[in-house]
């Protein structure tokens, strides 16, 4: 690789004559052909006369929810339009190379995903319930952002975690496990992050102290727990049904004031205490990875182990640490699958969440903020078969099953571009 | 601070690094430690530096014996180091580098980044380093990247300062601007072991030159010693600096690359408009400071990687767009400049390194099966021919030598008849004696009328073997210049200055050093 430099000394003939950097056509092109399905496939195929009816509870006393019936064929006409604006909006900034930013695609992506619910329920007698749309992504995706969180924690200190699904399952195992023998959701909650550290622990055992692959002992562990589980489930479990089918669930808090606020209150602020703790992990760990001295030594072991360890840092000690504070961010995550939502424990409850969970923190980025966003991504794509389903849409519920997965193909492989991954992540160091 | 290491011995296996080393490092001194590469220096420093552990020695500070087990604690000492590879973390700014491992707090566990800011400007000013406190670090030229590393050995009050080989990857230019930085230190107060193999550089800047061979201290020679006597030291017996060669015969054009183009995935230009020809019976010597498009433009010619324009014809014969396999059945021999990766499989035998590009052809294969006899008898002629000192040919490669697996690559490639030889590095990581076989056998290749590209960092090797230089910035070829063009010249092209502009600068330079020259002479005499 030739090293870019920035030389003052350079006369400017050597700059300007350099050859251009290519301009990224594929943003632009992928709108516009979504922006054109919108527009003949939505728009045209709707009838004229046929309305769109959307249900939003907002949650504020006097009005708790109310109905509207949009044209269908108009409004979704409308939303295309929007997008092919964008589409060529991004077309001259990406032509005329500039920078395109943020907010072109995700209001694009916004415009999409409505014009498709609208004609999804375009003349249907059910009305679409934009709320519990909502909360049900987010419901779905509390265990994906703490999934998220921790191969955040894991990979920055240079550790692949691939394990997260296990951590998962073990810690919804054990919290409900506990839950239902002490009767204290509480107690249940707070055995979900160690089960996650004892997976934790296991893979940093074996990834960071005896050198084996990183994936490799991921997945292994999450076969491990799977075969536990399942085998406790159908022994332990089955056999003593009037314990533990009776689980413990948390309460649920009403934040005051927050909760109040129309629409979106009822959605983030009614929840129980697993989802509030979600929002502080990922303020906190967005500011303490890359503000703290604990952040800037971690990635310090992931960027450049070497490094860290000629300036002291136990390079190690600290893997193996975060490791397993990574594993008990994940466990915590499991407790939401049972005792958060007063769920018993089932085989393979996790359903391969945990990789859906690493997914969300490759295209977020390796930033607990774009983990937050892209595991709500993947929580709403999950959730749209449900909201569909009940207003019997004409898409096959297959199709509608693939769309998180299919979500997270794309998403990975077309919009990760310039982040990378820490550069020592899946390395052992062997140093000194 | 007086810093002195008692018979430190370091043994890998059955290799020792460092056999019984004494060494005395008096404060306020630029203390050199020159030897070849492989002679034990970077083991040596390692070992004071907390990283390896001794098995036999003591390493006393102010004649107090201390015991490092990690770096942390060679630098609460006072000893700081700048490794050989930078150990700066790409993605951070220059702050968050300095004050890594030793953070400045404000509140919980938060860092307080203007004090950070602080540190940095605050040594950075005293020396007049010019670096931003904000950047990142893969933004900065390595030469500023160097400066901070400096900056933090400074920052944890370090009072011996260990430069690892520290003008490996800088331009001339960079180099003397290095050395200015040194004096400057020294004149404060800081010590330095300056390790090295340049030999110039030692004369120009060390008060102490202590050499090192084979992990033994076999001399100290003071800075005045010539060069020739400090090589003799390095190296154990007197060589030829210079590579005895006639003029060459041009033999007419063989080699025409003509607008080379190629980017890398994110479309930035890696070579850059490269045009170049050689002349049959040729040596063409690519000059430059590493990373500027050398190493890819020796791939691009052999085919490893695909130009995104221009055209390479070899004797009217289009190569661009061919496999590596065409290119080689083509008449190009390639020494890669990463042998041990590139060149050679490590784990096979000297013998089946020695077939590697011809295994599938007669008289080394026949009928789909291997000749093992006739590997055997080519393997005993080429190791005869070449001096590979070798137990055997059938050792694996790797319990060569560097220099002695050179020999294999080379020869291996030599085996065949040639139309055209590239060698990038070819003797990098080879000792003195094997570097003058491998200058003698290049250019014998040449004398045959084999057109020869050398990719070479070493200007040394450049001046020794060039019949004509090209120089490469950025990708570009800055200009293709004749063998007898000065260092300083050459120096200035690697940043990027035209030939000609390069040439006004040395001869005003030069101007200025004559008349700085004059008034030193007239203060001596005050």
């Amino acid at each position: 690789m030739s090293t870019t430099t920035l030389d003052p000394t350079l006369p400017g003939d050597l700059e300007a004559a350099e050859p251009r950097q290519k301009i990224a056509w594929k943003t632009p092109i992928i709108m516009t052909i979504l922006g054109l399905i919108s527009l003949v496939a939505f728009a045209l195929t709707t009838g004229g006369d046929i309305a769109s009816q959307v249900t939003i509870a907002t949650g504020t006393p006097g009005l708790e929810s109310f109905t509207v019936s949009l044209p269908s064929q108009a409004t979704i006409a409308g939303l295309s339009a929007v997008q092919i604006i964008l589409a060529a909006f991004v077309f001259w900034r990406s032509g005329s190379r500039r920078h395109v930013g943020w907010w072109p695609p995700f209001v694009f992506g916004i415009c999409f995903v409505l014009a498709f619910l609208l004609w999804a329920v375009a003349g249907k007698g059910q009305a679409l319930q934009f709320t519990s749309l909502l909360s049900g992504a987010l419901f779905l995706s509390v265990p994906l952002v703490f999934g998220a969180l921790a191969g955040c924690v894991c990979e920055h200190v240079g550790v692949v975690n691939v394990a997260i699904e296990g951590q998962l399952l073990a810690g919804a195992f054990l919290a409900a496990v506990v839950g239902a023998l002490t009767g204290s959701p509480w107690i249940g909650l707070i055995c979900a992050p160690i089960a996650g550290a004892c997976v934790g622990a296991l893979l940093a055992l074996f990834a960071v102290r005896y050198w084996v692959d990183h994936i490799i002992v991921g997945v292994v562990l999450n076969v491990l727990v799977t075969g536990v589980t399942s085998y406790l489930f159908s022994t332990v479990l089955s056999e003593h049904t009037e314990i533990f089918s009776k689980p413990a669930q948390l309460p649920v808090w009403e934040i005051p004031l927050l909760c109040d606020i129309p629409v979106l209150g009822p959605v983030l602020f009614e929840q129980n205490v697993v989802v509030y703790i979600m929002y502080i992990a990922v303020i906190l760990l967005q500011i303490l990875l890359f503000k703290s001295r604990w952040g800037l030594r971690m990635r310090a072991c992931g960027e450049h182990p070497k490094a860290a360890d000629t300036v002291g840092i136990k390079v190690n000690l600290t893997r193996i640490r975060n490791t397993i504070l990574g594993g008990a961010i994940a466990g915590l995550g499991g407790a939401y699958f049972t005792v958060a939502a007063g769920l018993a424990f089932g085989k393979d409850m996790s359903a391969g969440r945990g990789y859906i969970a690493l997914a969300a923190m490759i295209l977020g980025g390796w930033s607990p903020k774009g983990a937050l966003l892209a595991a709500l991504l993947f929580g709403f794509a999950d959730n749209l078969q449900n909201a569909l389903g009940v207003v019997g849409v004409a898409i096959p519920s297959q199709f509608m099953l693939m769309a998180p997965y299919l979500v997270t193909i794309f998403a990975v492989a077309g919009f990760v571009g310039r982040v990378r991954a820490p550069a020592a992540e899946g390395t052992a160091y062997k140093g000194s | 601070m007086k810093l002195e290491l008692r018979g430190v011995t370091k043994k890998f296996g059955d290799f020792v690094a460092n056999d019984a080393i004494d060494l005395v490092i008096e404060p306020g001194q630029i203390h050199a430690l020159l030897g070849e590469n492989g002679a034990g220096k970077s083991t040596l420093m390692n070992v004071l530096f907390g990283l390896y552990e001794a098995d036999a020695g003591e390493i006393l500070i102010d004649d107090v014996p201390v015991q490092f087990d990690g770096p942390r604690q060679a630098m609460e000492a006072g000893i700081g180091m700048v490794h050989q590879h930078f150990m700066l973390i790409p993605v951070f700014t220059v702050a968050e580098n300095v004050v890594m491992g030793n953070e400045p707090i404000k509140m919980l566990d938060l860092i307080d980044t203007n004090q950070a800011r602080r540190t940095v400007t605050e040594i950075s000013d005293r020396f007049g380093f010019d670096v931003d406190p904000d950047a990142l670090i893969e933004d900065l030229p390595v030469g500023v990247q160097q400066r901070v590393e400096i900056i933090k050995a400074l920052s944890r009050q370090a009072s011996i300062l260990i430069l690892d080989e520290p003008t490996a990857v800088l331009t001339p230019q960079e180099t003397d601007e290095l050395m200015e930085i040194m004096r400057q230190l020294k004149k404060a107060g800081t010590s330095i072991v300056f390790i090295t193999h340049k030999l110039r550089e030692v004369k120009e800047v060390a008060d102490t030159i202590t050499v090192i061979r084979r992990g033994k201290v076999v001399g100290t020679a003071s800075p005045k010693a010539s060069q020739n006597e400090l090589a003799q030291l390095m190296v154990g017996h007197s060589v030829a600096l210079t590579v005895e060669k006639k003029p060459p015969e041009l033999k007419g054009p063989a080699l025409d690359v003509h607008h080379l183009c190629l980017l890398d995935p994110d479309g930035r230009p890696l070579l850059d408009d490269v045009s170049l020809t050689v002349e049959r019976g040729e040596i063409l010597a690519v000059a430059g400071v590493q990373g500027n498009g050398q190493t890819e433009l020796a791939e691009t010619l052999v085919g490893l990687r695909r130009p995104t324009a221009g055209s390479i014809k070899l004797d009217n014969h289009e190569l661009a767009g061919l496999s590596v396999h065409d290119v080689l059945a083509a008449g190009v021999g390639f020494v890669a400049e990463d042998r041990s990766t590139d060149g050679m499989i490590a784990d096979f035998t000297v013998a089946e390194n020695l077939v590697l590009d011809q295994i599938d052809e007669a008289p080394f294969s026949k009928a789909g099966a291997l000749d093992l006899a006739a590997i055997a008898e080519h393997a005993r002629h080429q190791i005869e021919e070449f001096d590979v000192r070798t137990q055997s040919a059938d050792v694996p490669i790797s319990t060569l030598s560097g220099g002695n697996q050179q020999k294999v690559v080379l020869a291996r490639e030599l085996s065949r008849e040639l139309r055209l030889l590239i060698a990038s590095q070819p003797t990098r990581g080879v000792d003195v004696g094997s570097i003058e076989f491998i200058h003698q056998r290049i250019v014998a290749e040449r004398d045959v009328g084999t057109p020869v590209i050398i990719v070479s960092t070493e200007l040394d090797e450049v001046l020794a073997l060039a019949d004509k230089i090209a120089v490469m910035y950025r990708g570009r070829v800055v200009d293709v210049v004749p063998p007898t063009t000065s260092r300083g010249v050459l120096g200035l092209m690697m940043a990027g200055a035209s030939y000609e502009d390069a040439l006004k600068e040395e001869a005003a330079a030069a101007k200025k050093t004559a008349a700085k020259k004059a008034v030193q002479k007239g203060d001596d005499h005050e």
